[in-house]
């Protein structure tokens, strides 16, 4: 089986490997985004709440985010008079800055990954909280009274629901034993669930309260509707971006919904068996876990768990109202993060003695 | 009980160009950061070539829903978002004490999972103690 596909990424020198891997890395963070956008964001809300949604760009509107993408380009680029300039235009690379180091270390195959750091989930979790100094950043250089209670609002909610993000995944780490991704997905596809390994093991079986508690941190993190206080628009405007227009705006829009795929991905990789089939579909073909062509598989594979799992958050988003500045930090602290450590405590105790 | 599998022993053990190959690493994470920063720069500076630029003194006033702004932007804020802050450091340091425990449970064994359990027990007594206190009330 050691045809075509181990030409492309064995024998390049190290710079055009790594040019190839920035190139995937633009497509892997802008492109998903795109999809998500137009078929969650502009259509599936649209037929939610009976209406066509955009119709007019394009076969049934697949345009209208290069439409929408034109107008922004031609706006101006407004900078309040009293905000603080330097950081006002810096605040929206450092958010963007967040997605993309996110995005370094999810395997899409057995090669085919960024980097395999040894560390891979400890990173993704430190620098997904690089975004925070962005948003405040904004909300405090736009010298606003509604940016500042956005950025604000912001900072509290995602430091927050930083904590039970991290805890539940530590769950996922004590049972794969292993902080390392690549080796995650490798742990849930050699496990077996008493005793059958066709499906392998993956997490979201065993660790489903870790599973509700990321998906709800993750909801959070990413400032979406039921925990949008930051942005809320019948209170704040627009809360940290009010002073924002034309590309600058967009870029905290891009950089929101980019980050969005990029978590689903992580999800998808520590709970759903990564970009691995069920061990199952293995025998079938009659390959090993690491068959050549799983490099090729896995992205489709990827694709289609990430889009699994940004479904529910957009069906959250439209479905459920927002919560009060209170009652976010309550359920925080008073429920997820007890919740979390409890289920530390049992996955350990389980780890340990089964 | 053998650590020789962690990061630091790794690295130690191997050859320069095998160390070599674990700077590369990072280096593509810097790579990825001059990455981001040139996509945003990029888009906007694409922009320039395209939108237009006549600020005029009530286009550049902070938007107020269209009344004139009253005073400094930067105005006060709560404190609880302090408290809330501190309480978050405490937690986050915890977080990266627990991740190598987890790495490492399946050697640890019972000792080291009674160990973290009395861990999560005082940072549970912490939490219980701020819980008490009122802390976590938003008033």
């Amino acid at each position: 089986m050691m045809l075509a596909v181990e030409w492309f990424w064995l024998d390049w020198p190290w710079w055009a490997d790594t040019v190839v891997r920035l190139i995937f890395a633009i497509v892997v963070v802008l492109l998903p985004a795109g999809v998500t956008v137009y078929l969650y964001l502009f259509k599936m809300v649209s037929f939610m709440q009976s209406r066509l949604g955009p119709m007019e760009a394009g076969p049934y509107g697949s345009m209208q985010l290069l439409a929408e993408v034109g107008k922004n380009l031609q706006k101006e680029d407004i900078f309040p008079a009293k905000a603080d300039r330097r950081v006002f235009a810096l605040a929206p690379y450092v958010v963007l800055l967040s997605t993309f180091l996110l995005a370094v270390v999810i395997p899409f195959g057995p090669q085919a990954t960024f980097i395999n750091l040894d560390t891979g989930v400890f990173f993704a979790l430190a620098v997904s909280s690089v975004s925070v100094v962005g948003v405040i950043m904004a909300g405090w250089a736009s010298a606003s009274k509604y940016s500042l209670l956005g950025g604000l609002r912001a900072a509290g909610q995602l430091i927050a629901y930083e904590l039970p993000l991290i805890l539940a995944v530590v769950g996922v780490v004590i049972q794969a034993g292993t902080l390392n991704l690549q080796g995650i997905v490798t742990a849930q596809t050699e496990g077996e669930i008493f005793g059958f390994g066709g499906l392998g093991n993956p997490y979201f079986f065993t660790q489903f309260i870790g599973f509700f508690i990321f998906l709800v941190a993750v909801q959070a993190e990413l400032t979406q509707v039921p925990f949008d206080m930051p942005i809320a628009e019948s209170e704040l405007v627009s809360g940290y971006m009010t002073e924002y227009s034309g590309f600058r705006f967009l870029m905290f829009f891009i950089g929101e919904f980019a980050t969005a795929n990029i978590f689903a991905f992580l999800g998808a990789t520590l709970f759903l068996g990564g970009w691995q089939v069920p061990p199952f579909v293995h025998d079938l073909l009659g390959v090993d876990a690491n068959w050549q062509y799983f490099n090729l598989i896995g992205p489709g594979v990827m694709l289609a768990k990430m889009l699994l799992l940004t479904f529910v958050v957009y069906w959250v988003r439209f479905t459920f109202p927002r919560f009060r500045e209170d009652q976010l930090q309550k359920f925080a602290w008073k429920f997820l993060i007890p919740l979390s450590l409890l289920n530390i405590a049992v996955t350990g105790a389980f780890k340990v003695w089964l | 009980m053998n650590l020789g599998s962690g990061a630091l022993g790794e690295i130690a053990s191997r050859a320069v160009s095998d160390y070599s190959n674990f700077l590369r690493e990072y280096l593509i994470v810097g790579l990825f950061g001059v990455l981001a920063f040139a996509t945003v720069a990029t888009f906007i500076g694409l922009a320039r070539v395209f939108r237009p630029d006549r600020p005029t003194a009530a286009k550049i006033e902070n938007y107020e829903s269209g009344v004139d702004p009253v005073g400094d932007g930067w105005s006060q804020s709560q404190i609880r978002y302090y408290i809330f802050a501190l309480l978050f450091v405490m937690f986050d340091v915890e977080a990266v004490f627990i991740f190598p425990w987890a790495v490492g449970l399946e050697q640890f064994g019972v000792f080291g999972l009674v160990e973290m359990v009395i861990f999560i027990f005082i940072l549970a007594l912490g939490l219980a103690y701020a819980w008490r206190k009122g802390v976590l009330r938003w008033v």
